[in-house]
């Protein structure tokens, strides 16, 4: 894993008598996705502020490639903090300035870039952000979400090593937040930045994050991968996590990674060893392109239309779903064996793109006359009540998996 | 015996001190704030000669100085009025009615001149200057400039600072001739002093270092209140017990207030110093 790029070593931090950081361990890697969750008020921000130097541990010391921030001095600190943006919860945007203001203002304030190069800098980072026709209007005038966007188009805008978001999805609708994430992920693959994320949008924000870092009263309880933390024991997990994941359920009916396994050991509960039944692994193919193509949320629409379709057409036969990463949704179709499952995925497969894709189409908002293309991949694997391991299964069904249905400008096939 | 170990002490007996404990309390709180003023004003009069500040500067002098100008003229010509209608019969009764221009004149450009164009830079700017700055503290934008390395003493104080020094002396020289013209109404126009006697009074009378003393006032009141009202915005999530929309109205009230007690009291004292 090499040498932490940023490191908390025994951080505390009180606000008057109430400590909020009790004693913080923790790492952050070069490039990866490190998301910090925990509950509302339990000091996230305030460890993230700790990193810019808004704040200033009572005890123990914030090291940056091994070197303690607080004391550096005025050169150091400076070539420090230019690598490090910071989106603020609640965007902290210039209100008195406009959208393409606000964006173009660490450029004209801390580079000699000319007037030409800042503006094309800009007009790109509207674009990406699909906010090409606000840079005029001020930020009051914008929705939520767009002045997240011009938010998040600000904190990238000087190409920065590391980006901390306080809560970048905050007040999102379900697509939005998706949309958002996916963004972040997408540019942290692009630019190689170190992203710093905190987070309530579990599980989703499990499929970006490299790393997950858990803070409950004041301490880290948990530093790892997300499958790590999708078998971590502590009360941590019941209190906060299944309430977040319940919500979600609640919201799109497909479980999550955790909540489906909890069903998949439900399941093997109650069945008699040998008896057999079938996983399937569907995944939207050229997802990234998508989002490139027809912008992050709708391909968010067309990823959440294909999942409730999915969930749709097989949990009509007993199956049930979820969302295994960012692109890709599993089911298990417990009363059937591999030639039934063949079978109803070939309805599927036809159903799919006699009406599914248009239906698709249309509730992902998509202009028909509209030139993109994807495809969906589906695979099967048969499985054994008595052999626990899910994941096996569903590497096997990966490995089957084939095309099923593709859309190419706009077109079914 | 630091500050923290002197205020923690348990074993200070409290109730035979009833009066001394507050008093002494109060007295670090004031020099706490004034050694934070001063601390405050030196950097951001340093950050006045850093890059990139001339053009914050121009758009803070159009803020402060050209849009209180109409403020300025109307209050200068009728305190000029009013001097010229109060001194007329005050002077009339000596029979020196012929000194008026003098009278008024003096009184404008060593006192009236910069003390009231402070206060009334203060009631407009000044609150402006608090609650601008304390709305960006509240809504997190301070640290937003921070965060962007962007020092916010550099980018939201000094240009302020510098656009009053540069507003502070014209708006003074603006009520100074205004106020002139409005004793000159009143004197001459309404109640007939020779109109070559009063302007001849003026001239005579006024030498450049009542001027000079004028203008030495209007920077001095500009620093204090440009500082006050930056000062008090810059640290509004600090007011005690109040948050967000009301921790900025408070901070905009004590800055008006607190420039407007200061400006009488730094008159006094530079006044006796010029004298």
């Amino acid at each position: 894993m090499g040498k932490p790029l940023i490191e908390f070593k025994g951080v505390t931090k009180r606000f008057n008598s109430h400590t909020v950081l009790d004693q913080v361990d923790l790492e952050i890697y070069e490039g990866e996705v490190a998301t910090i969750i925990g509950k509302s008020g339990g000091g996230k921000s305030v460890l993230l502020k700790h990193i810019v130097g808004l704040l200033q541990p009572d005890e123990g010391t914030v090291l940056f490639g091994g070197q303690p921030i607080y004391k550096m001095g005025k050169k150091e600190w400076n070539r420090y903090i230019s690598q490090v943006s910071y989106m603020f919860q609640n965007n902290a945007l210039f209100d008195s300035m406009t959208v393409f203001d606000n964006i173009a203002f660490p450029l004209r304030q801390t580079t000699d870039l000319d007037r030409k190069a800042i503006e094309d800098k800009v007009r790109t980072r509207l674009e990406q952000m699909e906010l090409g026709d606000v840079g005029g209007k001020y930020p009051s005038e914008l929705s939520g979400g767009m002045q997240k966007r011009v938010a998040l188009s600000r904190a990238l805008v000087t190409d920065p090593r590391i980006v901390l978001f306080d809560e970048p999805t905050t007040g999102q609708d379900m697509i939005r937040r998706n949309a958002i994430l996916s963004m972040i992920a997408q540019y942290q693959r692009r630019f190689g930045f170190t992203a710093v994320l905190i987070s309530h949008d579990v599980p989703d924000v499990f499929f970006i994050s490299s790393r997950i870092l858990a803070l409950d009263e004041g301490k880290i309880v948990f530093q790892g991968t997300p499958e790590a933390f999708e078998t971590f024991q502590h009360p941590f997990q019941d209190e906060f996590v299944d309430s977040l994941e319940e919500l979600q359920e609640h919201l799109t009916g497909i479980y999550s990674k955790r909540h489906f396994k909890v069903r998949y050991q439900k399941l093997l509960g109650r069945k008699r060893p040998q008896e057999r039944f079938v996983v399937g692994l569907f995944a939207l193919d050229h997802f990234e392109d998508l989002c490139e193509h027809l912008g992050h949320t709708a391909g968010q629409e067309i990823l959440d239309s294909l999942g409730k379709y999915i969930n749709k057409h097989f949990g009509a036969v007993g199956g049930f779903s979820a969302r295994q990463s960012r692109s890709q949704f599993s089911i298990v179709l417990p009363f059937s064996n591999l030639p039934e499952a063949e079978q109803i995925l070939r309805d599927f497969s036809m159903e799919l793109r006699e009406e599914g894709l248009r239906t698709i189409q249309t509730e992902a908002r998509i202009h028909r006359e509209a030139c993109f293309e994807f495809a969906v991949l589906a695979g099967l694997a048969e499985g054994e009540f008595g052999v626990k391991e899910i994941d096996r299964i569903l590497g096997q069904a990966r490995k089957n998996q084939r095309e099923v249905a593709r859309v190419h400008c706009g077109k079914r096939r | 015996m630091n500050m923290t170990n002197w205020k923690n002490r348990n074993d200070v007996p409290r109730a035979r001190w009833p009066l001394i404990h507050p008093l002494g309390k109060g007295m670090i709180r004031l020099i706490n704030y004034l050694g934070a003023v001063s601390i405050f004003m030196g950097k951001s009069l340093f950050m006045i000669f850093q890059p990139r500040q001339v053009p914050l500067i121009i758009e803070q002098v159009y803020s402060i100085g050209a849009r209180s100008a109409l403020i300025v003229l109307l209050v200068g010509l009728f305190t000029g009025m009013v001097l010229g209608l109060q001194l007329f019969h005050t002077l009339v009764k000596f029979g020196s009615a012929g000194v008026l221009g003098s009278a008024v004149a003096l009184s404008l450009v060593r006192e009236l001149g910069p003390v009231l164009t402070a206060i009334m830079v203060t009631a407009r700017a000044g609150s402006a200057m608090a609650a601008e700055i304390g709305s960006q503290r509240i809504s997190e934008q301070i640290d937003a400039l921070v965060t962007m390395r962007i020092d916010p003493l550099r980018y939201l104080v000094s240009p302020r600072i510098a656009a009053s020094i540069i507003s502070f002396p014209l708006l003074t020289a603006l009520f100074d001739i205004i106020g002139i013209i409005g004793g000159y109404i009143t004197g001459v126009m309404l109640l007939g002093v020779n109109a070559g006697a009063y302007f001849y009074r003026v001239r005579s009378s006024v030498e450049m270092e009542d001027i000079m003393s004028g203008f030495v006032k209007a920077v001095v009141f500009a620093v204090i209140v440009s500082t006050i009202c930056c000062f008090q915005g810059y640290f509004t999530h600090m007011q005690k017990d109040s948050y967000g929309a009301k921790a900025v109205g408070l901070s905009t009230t004590s800055a008006v207030v607190l420039s407007c007690v200061l400006i009488l009291v730094a008159d006094y004292v530079v006044t006796s110093l010029l004298m």
